[in-house]
């Protein structure tokens, strides 16, 4: 008997560690990782509320943000090429077109 | 309710709850150092390995939780598809280690504290309100011989087919995306 308390505290510090991740790397295919860690922490609560209530619903949701996090992986790695093709360089400091 | 119920007796049930608390308590932990060490590795392909742990050790949760279907799933779609395509592009784009500017000292000092604090809140409300979560009741979900992929595929193909059929378009207007986006210029 795990408490659900649990499974959700655990996909806080999944999450937490994504912004932390978010914020403080400067690679840019690593910062991408760090979203894809705040989803499937995300992804967390809702599989544990699903199996709180006892309904599939919130196992559909996982599957649809699963359906989206692909897509926007491979769009997301396809502007990431085309960045690099632009600029040489994957540091996010060293993007920084519109701030000039 | 999405699980069969089955009789069993007591002493499998003692058995599958100290089971159901120690996967939670591995593949927590793993996650969780899966995590620390995507934060804390300077090469990106360090990373990506190590968020391929976290999702195979989300997977395992996912099945201990009674989601059969999305454990599955996670391992094909996220460990295999996703991360193979971050891997990929990691390799292409030859990325070496990163550099520390000075916006990224930065970030240490606003993030960290930041972060915390919505650690700290998130925390504190799901243990504010752990009576109302409840427990898991895993009798169910680990000994139940019928998986909820039945559920799961009935929902999807019944009351939510044209979102369902949605992300077939959602899917190939990604695909044309990516190649338009990664195509060499002429």
């Amino acid at each position: 008997m795990v408490p659900i308390a649990w499974y959700l505290i655990l996909a806080a510090v999944l999450f937490s560690i994504g912004i932390a991740a978010f914020l403080i790397k400067r690679n840019v295919i690593t910062i991408f990782m760090s979203i894809e860690l705040m989803l499937n922490a995300v992804n967390l609560t809702f599989v544990a509320f699903a199996h709180m209530w006892g309904q599939v619903s919130g196992q559909i949701f996982v599957f649809f943000v699963m359906v989206v996090a692909a897509a926007e992986a491979a769009v997301g790695l396809a502007i990431i090429i085309a960045l690099f093709r632009v600029r040489q360089t994957l540091n996010i400091d060293q993007v920084n077109l519109l701030k000039d | 309710m999405f699980h069969a119920r089955h009789s069993y007796n007591r002493s499998t049930g003692r058995i599958e709850s100290t089971m159901q608390v120690a996967l939670f308590i591995i593949f927590g932990l793993l996650a969780v150092a899966g995590a620390l060490n995507l934060l804390f590795q300077h090469h990106p392909i360090n990373s990506a390995l190590s968020l391929i742990v976290v999702m195979m050790s989300l997977a395992v949760l996912y099945f201990s939780l009674g989601a059969e279907f999305l454990a599955a799933a996670q391992v094909i779609v996220y460990s295999g598809a996703v991360m193979v395509l971050f891997v990929f592009v990691i390799m292409l784009l030859n990325a070496g280690e990163e550099q520390h500017t000075r916006g990224s000292r930065m970030a240490y000092i606003a993030g960290i504290p930041g972060t915390a604090a919505i650690f700290c809140m998130l925390t504190f409300l799901f243990l504010k309100n752990r009576g109302v979560f409840g427990a898991t009741h895993l009798s169910d979900s680990l000994s139940g011989a019928t998986s909820n992929i039945t559920q799961v595929s009935h929902q999807l193909f019944t009351s939510l087919l044209l979102p369902f059929e949605a992300t077939s378009i959602l899917i190939l207007v990604a695909i044309l995306g990516a190649v338009v986006l990664a195509r060499k210029e002429s």
